[in-house]
């Protein structure tokens, strides 16, 4: 009792400290540099209080729920903290206490251009709204946090509103996150007619009575509701230009954890509110988690926006987390508890580690944006002479985000392959084969992840400069480092106490009432987390410690045979030409290979335009421009017929809007008789 | 006495490994009518390698000097764990099917941003061509291996070898295509015939050699090494994974020179098919690879079909 006080009190604080910092950034934005210390510095508070809180509730257990009841019907000011709760309050406190102090050095650079106020005002409302959304008891207090989290995000993308490009963006994220808000108030309404009642508990409780129907209607009024949000394709066309729109440390936020709150809430209704799931629930999400990871790296692939590129690594990483989740609802409705656990730590450990990489790399193309002025790839190069520093935590970003051992990444993808395993298994033949080819696309995402990111660190860090800009570069300042450093630290620390942390995840996953009573079918200690039929087992510290000491020994070795031996500095070998900027790799042609191999799928484009001396007799060229690029097939075949749909019922529409007022009157008579008639029936 | 069999385990693939190119050099300089150097050829090199003075290009970061050890590093701790000549390493936790696989990848980022350190215009395309290949190769050895893992019930590579040891003829049969599959892989991984050509130098067709172009002395030993290292351990995994058989499954010493001469024996003949394949086939054109590696991984889902 003691502690649960203690714990909402500090929950409170951390909102409050929050919501100071934001009001106080708007009240100071007259000064750049004030406005900028105290947003930045009350969200890294407000962060770290958020992380105690969250911890306490992890480790001691002392979960709460919060009820003010409003003057409005149905609305009231309802929170409730349990673990999964708290698990996604620790992961946004813990992105959100590095970004910020990230932030501190980062915003520097948007001094006299923009008001650093409204930046410090929204980056906080953000950061509050999003800790509540997670947290939010009740549907329609639900949809109003969410709304501020979406609006604040919104103001956030539009940010550097002084490029167009970034205002449309934010009017396509604008669009997009209200299509999903209706989709959301829809499941709530439709909850609501069921069970008569908006509290999240009480949904719980009486969902069960009603008909199945409603249950997967619900289910997939929220699949597209939160997979707006979350960034699954086919919904994720506004992810692509929103992230990269916004300041690096937003996006940050934005690709780290803030799609994540559309997975928690795919936990929070499918896994806890509604009643068991139906095995092709747990089918649908498989089938979009394999299309939404192979078809994000491949497009990633094709990127040459830096930022764009992470962006889509987000959708393929959304595509990870939900092959997890996926399989933790069909071993769920399979009746294979054991199963079931595995999968779900599976996913929130992909979750925690996505949301510490991608904050990485995030950053890391922050800095590098913010000395070269670009987010474009072609125009790096040779980096990492300029900015050591960064090319290293950028290289850890790269090297988890591509699961190679001994970092984060390869560890959750360990234990994914490991629930889809199992799956091709344990289930009967028509899952089985979703199974399959839900592994296989893992493997591949896997490859071709690992491809994009010799690409992108390549291209970027490695050779020579290939524009002017890079040569001006320095090395980014204290704060932006010291935030990149500790998440780098973090991807090889999370990497090699991986079996501790599995521990402390599944406490969470056995915290949900679906999962209290099951054992889990793995076990981990800090040395191993294998799987309790003997299946595999795997041991992350052993792997780090083998590839230390034998690089080591490597070396030592090396040593001693040919320390004798001189070496000399020479120019890169080019049968003879000069060498210039132009003799290297780009971002274009180093994925242009796999383009042309999965062109079926990303249908590329080519146009060919040649401007002649002499028109008349087309023999010397003055000039030629080629342009490379990919159709989009979702605007293209999905989201350009319903725009033209809605323009031509939007038309039709029109006639009935005369401007005469008599006109006006009748129809509401007319609509007033419907009702009465409606309602007498 | 365990401690001796631990030593061979840890040494033998670096070891061997040399050995094992200069004879597939060997008989692919006989069957093309030349004497060819000896089968100790490539010791003589790395030995030469390493005593020689190197030029590093000015260009080259931290990344291009560390990754000759990170590769090289890798491929031995790969090579001590997977099954060699005896099984009774079944314990050894590195020695997971995904833990090897991505522990070669490991390898191979590091290899490919090494092409694109110095700058060249070969080092970088040779870096996408790999990437290329490595990514659409991981599908097909990853499955391919899984189909024995199923059987056996185990994605441990040791566990596997005992597993099979023991299966019936007739759970020979999707063996058979994931054996095929596995072998599509393997010459993709390991750069050999029709992927790669590890004899020549021209700029339109390698792989593997145009990303090492630039290293010279004990880096480029190192690469050599490591490469022959990873060639090695494919031949050992075809040999262990698909014929476990004459494997000591116990720890007493006295089985251990069977089980090293049946060993070789089997590397022998996984080499003399390498050198034969080489010998006898064309490399293909580099957009007909794909084709090759997806029959890989087609292969095997119909293995794994028919298996569980």
């Amino acid at each position: 009792m003691f502690n649960t006080l203690i714990s909402s009190n500090i929950f409170f604080l951390s909102l409050l400290l929050w919501i100071a910092g934001a009001v106080g950034a708007l009240v100071l934005s007259k000064n750049d540099r004030m406005a900028n210390w105290w947003g930045n510095s009350f969200a890294i508070l407000g962060s770290c209080v958020g992380l105690l809180f969250s911890l306490s509730v992890l480790i001691i257990g002392s979960t709460f729920s919060f009820n003010i009841d409003s003057t409005l019907p149905l609305l009231s000011l309802s929170f409730s903290v349990d673990k999964l709760s708290a698990f996604f309050i620790f992961l946004i406190s813990l992105i959100a206490l590095l970004a910020s102090i990230y932030a501190l050095g980062y915003v520097k650079h948007y001094y006299k251009k923009y008001n650093i106020g409204a930046l410090g005002f929204f980056y906080n409302i953000f950061l509050a709204g999003m800790v509540m959304v997670v947290s939010a008891h009740n549907a329609l207090f639900f949809l109003i946090v969410w709304e501020i989290m979406s609006l604040a995000s919104y103001f956030l993308v539009i940010y550097e509103n002084k490029e167009k490009e970034n205002v449309q963006a934010g009017s396509l994220y604008f669009i997009m996150t209200h299509v999903g808000t209706a989709f959301i108030t829809l499941a709530f309404l439709l909850l609501y007619r069921s069970t008569g009642s908006l509290d999240f508990g009480v949904i719980k409780e009486t969902i069960g009575n009603s008909s199945p129907l409603i249950a997967d209607t619900v289910f997939i009024l929220a699949l597209i509701g939160f997979g707006t949000k979350a960034g699954i394709i086919p919904f994720h066309i506004w992810l692509p230009n929103a992230h990269p729109a916004a300041p690096s440390h937003v996006s940050a936020l934005m690709s780290g954890v803030m799609i994540k709150t559309g997975i928690y809430m795919f936990i929070r209704m499918f896994m806890d509110m509604l009643p068991d799931a139906p095995l092709w629930w747990g089918v649908v999400i498989l089938i979009l988690g394999a299309i939404s990871s192979l078809f994000g790296v491949l497009y990633a692939l094709t990127e040459h926006d830096i930022k764009r590129l992470l962006a889509y690594h987000s959708i393929e990483n959304i595509g990870i987390i939900l092959l997890g989740l996926g399989s933790s609802l069909v071993f769920w409705s399979l009746d294979m508890k054991p199963l079931a656990v595995l999968s779900l730590v599976a996913a929130l450990f992909h979750t925690l580690n996505h949301a510490i990489f991608k904050a990485l790399l995030f950053l890391g193309a922050g800095s590098v944006i913010s000395q070269t002025h670009t987010r474009n790839m072609e125009e790096y190069g040779g980096l990492i002479k300029y900015m050591p520093q960064t090319a290293l935590f950028f290289l850890a970003g790269s090297m988890a985000i591509s699961a190679l051992p001994p970092l984060n990444g390869f560890f959750s993808e360990w234990m994914t392959f490991q629930s889809l395993f199992s799956g091709i298994m344990a289930s009967n033949v028509p899952v089985r084969w979703v199974f399959i080819l839900a592994a296989g696309s893992l493997a591949f995402t896997g490859g071709l992840a690992a491809m994009c990111f010799v690409k992108a660190f390549g291209v970027t860090f490695l050779a020579r400069p290939r524009s002017e800009n890079v040569r001006h570069a320095r090395e980014s300042g204290f704060a932006l480092r010291v935030g990149m450093a500790v998440l780098a630290a973090l991807t090889l620390v999370i990497g090699f106490t991986a079996g501790s942390i599995t521990n402390a995840v599944s406490g969470v996953v056995s915290d949900l009432s679906a999962f209290n009573s099951s054992e889990p079918a793995f076990f981990s200690t800090i040395q191993t987390v294998g799987m309790r039929n003997g299946f595999a087992s795997i041991s992350m510290p052993l792997i780090l410690a083998s590839l230390i000491v034998t690089m080591a020994l490597t070396f030592f070795a090396v040593y001693l045979v040919s320390r004798n031996r001189k070496t000399k500095i020479g120019r890169t070998w080019d049968c003879g030409t000069t060498l210039g900027p132009r003799m290297e790799i780009t971002a274009t042609g180093f994925s242009n290979s796999i383009v042309t191999i999965f062109r079926g799928a990303l249908k590329p484009t080519k146009q060919t335009s040649i401007e002649y001396r002499d028109e008349d007799m087309r023999y010397f060229q003055k000039s030629s421009t080629v342009e490379l690029g990919i159709q989009d097939i979702y605007n293209r075949y999905f989201y350009q017929p319903v725009h033209m749909l809605t323009i031509k019922a939007s038309e039709y529409m029109k006639r009935i809007q005369s401007g005469n007022i008599n006109m006006y009157v009748l129809y509401i008579l007319a609509i007033l008789i419907a009702l009465l008639f409606a309602s007498g029936m | 006495m365990s401690i001796i069999i631990w030593t061979i385990q840890l040494a033998l693939v670096p070891a061997v490994s040399p050995l094992c190119i200069g004879v597939v050099r060997k008989i692919k300089a006989r069957f093309q009518n030349r004497v060819g150097a000896g089968i100790f050829q490539p010791y003589r090199d790395l030995w030469k390698l390493f005593h020689k003075d190197e030029v590093i290009s000015e260009d080259a970061s931290w990344i291009f000097k560390c990754a000759p050890y990170i590769i090289f590093s890798t491929t031995v701790i790969i090579g001590a764990s997977i099954p060699l000549f005896t099984t009774i390493f079944s314990i050894n936790v590195l020695g997971d099917l995904l833990v090897v696989i991505y522990l070669i990848a490991l390898g191979t980022f590091f290899l490919a941003l090494a092409g694109m350190d110095v700058g060249s215009a070969f080092g970088g395309f040779g870096s996408s061509r790999e990437m290329t290949v490595a990514a659409l190769t991981e599908g097909g050895l990853m499955f391919s291996i899984l189909v024995p893992a199923f059987s056996a019930h185990s994605t441990n590579l040791f566990a596997i070898s005992g597993a099979v040891a023991s299966f019936s003829f007739f759970a020979f049969a999707p063996m058979i295509l994931a054996l095929a599959a596995f072998i599509i892989a393997m010459l993709a991984e390991t750069g050999r015939f029709p992927f790669d050509n590890p004899a020549t130098h021209l700029e339109l067709t390698m792989i593997h050699e145009a990303m090492v172009l630039e290293y010279s002395g004990k880096r480029l030993a190192l690469i050599e090494w490591a490469a022959a290292n990873k060639f090695f351990i494919f031949l050992a995994l075809g040999a262990n994974l698909f014929f476990p058989w004459g494997m000591s499954s116990s720890e007493r010493l006295g089985d251990v020179p069977l089980a090293l001469i049946l060993f070789f024996a089997k590397i022998l003949a996984f080499s003399v098919f390498v050198a034969v394949l080489e010998s006898t086939i064309v490399k293909f054109r580099f957009f007909r690879l794909p084709d090759l590696l997806f029959t890989s991984f087609i292969l095997s889902i119909i293995a794994m079909s028919l298996t569980i």
